[in-house]
């Protein structure tokens, strides 16, 4: 029913980037992330799948701190990145969002020129030493997000004149071109039509050799065509996490069971 | 019959029709409402609707039409004679309204019969002592045609308003019976009172668009009256202001424009990087208890009446720069009311007014940007200043667009604090006035309405408009551009 064609990349065992343990999230008194302990892979696509409002989102965006913006969002226990807690009161969260970097639902490039997107973050953390050098950069960036051949005869376009699924290679470009060791994606194709979905799925298979790729999906194919590792919540509580594979064939949790065969969600 | 009572029978016929309408319509579906094509009431509304409606238009329209009508009639009768050297047909029409109004009150009062006011005659009776004992006060004594004329008016008038109300009245009954007649089960009701309200709408629409436009008419008229009296080309070049009553003035706009655009400048100064910082401030990091009553706060300043920051500026702004840059500090202010005097009082009335819309267009920037700022690891004031801003500039713009057409138009803080010289200089502590603020002494006090001097005022306020127009426009423009960035 579902491809996999990664199953015998899988089998090397790769160092853990990411380590949550016993994480809970309350907004206010909604208590959204229950407890919830993963392991996440360097060089590996995590999907997080689960029925909307179950937390992915809320999850996702306590590895990086983004959760800090929301006033009433509160984050208990550990997240290690590389072995450091990210939440120690000597981690500076802008610092650390340039390591873990985020694309969003929405593509929500700038309103600047596709030039000033790619080049917004190098210039912020002062990465270039001159303008050649931030060219390069952006260059790099632009062709890692598979746009560079789209549009390197009109970078000083403005990037909101592109289309949907440009656009959201443009974030994915914007967000490399800080040179980020994790990349957080959140339902980075909900807003994009099945061809421009295809060319980020791609994308994201090449971006595994570099980085550490988590992404929140609401499409169960999709979870299965790009990742290596899935993890499946529910009502706040990971239920089951896991090789893709495995889940998707043979779950132990009658509730992944229930979810993949849609009859919850 | 006076108009009162006319309006009250409308309406009371009005209401009668409703009732009857309503009951004719049930009457004609046995009483079962289900079988109306429309809801009872809809059949009562479209009969009150009937009677109510063109007996209005009818009103309305005879009583701006007949005064016209009279005063040309009248005004045939009166001879050239009637019109000495020093007097125009308006002033003797104004005239032949005052002897037309004294004698009806004198009549309304018993002092005379109505045959007594129309057998009047100049030459026998005295007329002016007559009418100064009914406390109708005369400033000359009323000749043979002025009276005569009045009395023509008197006729005309109380004539034109007996066929007024019975036309009134005609219409309103012909429009209840028509609207009776036709309250039968099948008929649509619902769609007819649809069709009467959205006429309504466009009447009250209308009304505000020629209101406008009649303005702007009268603002034109006056103001060609004006150049055919004084040379267009030096209103607009020259150098001087110096309007004497007596004749020989100087009507330079400049000293007026340069007053204007001076203390506006520095309001702007002063309201400008004020309301937006704090506007970004409410906007982007206040929490939402600051932001709670800080922002109801701003926007009290801009209900205080600017009279009230006038006397700000004189009783304490003037003192307080006085004190600093007056004789006894460094010496370049010689009085309270000075251009800066004003400007920072304007400034300050104005920063509301450019927070309070700052405030509106920064809140319209998507979360979505800031998120993806906040993700590539900036800070708080980078994503404001890089991609907040940037996004929101053109509305900013707008707004400081809007402000300063409000300051350009500002009276009473001008008035009061500026001082009445009119002036070129570049010391800002010099006293200085406006455009708006020369309006107003053009035409108060005893002017004659035909001399330059006065006329001035409506060339002053139209070249006020077109500046403010032309700003409004602009500013329309750069706001509604950016709001599309976003739909
Ligand atoms: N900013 C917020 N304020 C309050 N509650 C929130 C907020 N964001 C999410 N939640 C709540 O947290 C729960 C998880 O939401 P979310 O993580 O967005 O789910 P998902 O991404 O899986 O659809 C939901 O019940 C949602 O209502
Ligand atoms: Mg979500």
């Amino acid at each position: 029913m579902y491809d996999a064609p990664n199953s015998e990349r899988d089998v090397e065992v790769k160092d853990i980037k990411i380590t949550a343990q016993g994480v809970q999230v309350y907004y206010g008194d909604t208590h959204a992330i229950k407890d919830v302990s993963v392991d996440i892979e360097d060089k590996t696509v995590t999907a997080f799948i689960g029925p909307s409002g179950c937390g992915k989102s809320t999850f996702l965006r306590c590895l990086n701190r983004m959760n800090d913006t929301i006033d009433i969002a509160r984050v208990e226990g550990n997240i290690l990145l590389d072995g450091e807690d990210i939440y120690d009161k000597r981690v500076d969260p802008v610092q650390l969002r340039a390591k873990v970097g985020m694309v969003f639902q929405k593509p929500n490039p700038f309103p600047k020129s596709i030039y000033d997107n790619v080049a917004y973050g190098p210039r912020i953390h002062g990465m270039a030493k001159n303008k050649a050098d931030l060219d390069e950069i952006v260059e790099r960036a632009l062709k890692r997000g598979a746009i560079w051949n789209e549009v390197k005869d009109r970078l000083h376009a403005p990037g909101t004149g592109l289309s949907g699924g440009q656009q959201q290679r443009l974030c994915i470009a914007r967000a490399v071109a800080t040179e980020p060791e994790v990349l957080l994606m959140d339902e980075p194709c909900s807003a994009l039509d099945p061809i421009a979905t295809a060319q980020v799925e791609e994308l994201i298979d090449e971006l595994r050799r570099d980085y550490s790729v988590v992404i929140v999906t609401h499409s169960m194919q999709q979870a299965a065509r790009v990742s290596q590792k899935t993890a499946f919540f529910h009502l706040g509580n990971l239920v089951e996490f896991g090789v893709t594979d495995k889940i998707f064939t043979n779950p132990t949790d009658p509730r992944t069971e229930a979810y993949i065969t849609g009859r919850i969600g | 019959m006076p108009t009162l009572w006319l309006v009250l029978i409308v309406v009371a016929l009005g209401g009668i029709g409703f009732v009857l309408g309503r009951g004719r319509a049930l009457a004609s579906a046995g009483g079962d409402n289900r079988k109306l094509h429309s809801l009872p009431s809809y059949y009562g509304s479209n009969v009150a609707m009937k009677t109510i409606m063109p007996a209005m238009g009818v009103l309305v329209l005879w009583l701006i039409v007949q005064p016209f009508f009279v005063d040309a009639t009248v005004s045939k009768l009166l001879p050239d004679a009637a019109q000495s050297e020093d007097t125009t047909l308006g002033l003797v029409m104004s005239d032949v309204r005052r002897v037309a109004d004294g004698l009806d009150f004198a009549v309304a009062e018993g002092l005379l019969s109505p045959d007594e006011a129309q057998a009047l005659d100049a030459s026998s009776d005295n007329v002016r002592e007559t009418l100064g004992a009914a406390g109708v006060a005369l400033g000359s004594d009323v000749s043979a045609e002025v009276l005569n004329a009045a009395q023509r008016y008197r006729v005309l008038s109380a004539t034109g308003r007996l066929f007024m109300s019975a036309l009134v009245l005609v219409a309103a009954l012909g429009g209840c019976a028509w609207g009776v007649k036709n309250s039968h089960m099948d008929y649509r009701a619902r769609n007819v009172v649809e069709a009467g309200i959205e006429a309504l709408l466009v009447t009250a629409a209308s009304l505000a668009i020629l209101t406008t436009f009649g303005i702007v008419l009268s603002l034109i008229f006056n103001t060609i009256e004006f150049f055919q009296r004084y040379p267009a080309s030096e209103f607009f070049f020259s150098l001087v202001w110096s309007p004497s009553f007596g004749g020989g003035s100087e009507l330079g706009l400049l000293p007026l424009l340069w007053g204007t655009l001076y203390i506006s400048v520095i309001a702007l100064l002063v309201a400008v990087p004020i309301g937006l910082f704090a506007a970004i401030y409410l906007s982007e990091y206040a929490g939402p208890k600051v932001r709670g009553v800080a922002k109801p706060l701003l926007e009290v300043l801009a209900g205080i009446p600017t009279i009230v920051y006038g006397l700000f500026a004189l009783l304490t702004v003037g003192p307080l720069l006085m004190s600093v840059f007056g004789r006894e500090g460094l010496g370049w202010m010689q009085a309270g009311t000075a251009v800066m005097t004003a400007g920072l009082v304007m400034g300050i009335m104005l920063i509301p007014f450019v927070s309070s819309l700052s405030d509106d267009i920064i809140n319209a920037v998507p979360q979505a940007m800031r998120d993806g700022s906040y993700g590539l690891g900036a800070t708080q004031s980078e994503t404001i200043r890089q991609v907040v801003l940037p996004a929101a500039l053109p509305g900013i713009v707008g707004a400081i667009l809007l402000a300063a057409s409000r300051a350009i138009g500002e009276t009473m803080i001008v008035v009061l604090g500026a001082g009445a010289a009119a002036r070129l200089s570049m010391n800002p502590f010099d006293a200085m006035t406006t455009v708006t603020a020369k309006i107003v002494s053009q035409l108060t006090g005893d002017a004659d309405f035909s001399s330059p001097e006065a006329l001035v005022a409506f060339a002053l306020g139209m070249s006020l408009f077109v500046i403010t127009l032309g700003l409004n426009v602009f500013a329309l423009y750069i706001v509604r551009k950016y709001r599309e960035q976003y739909e």
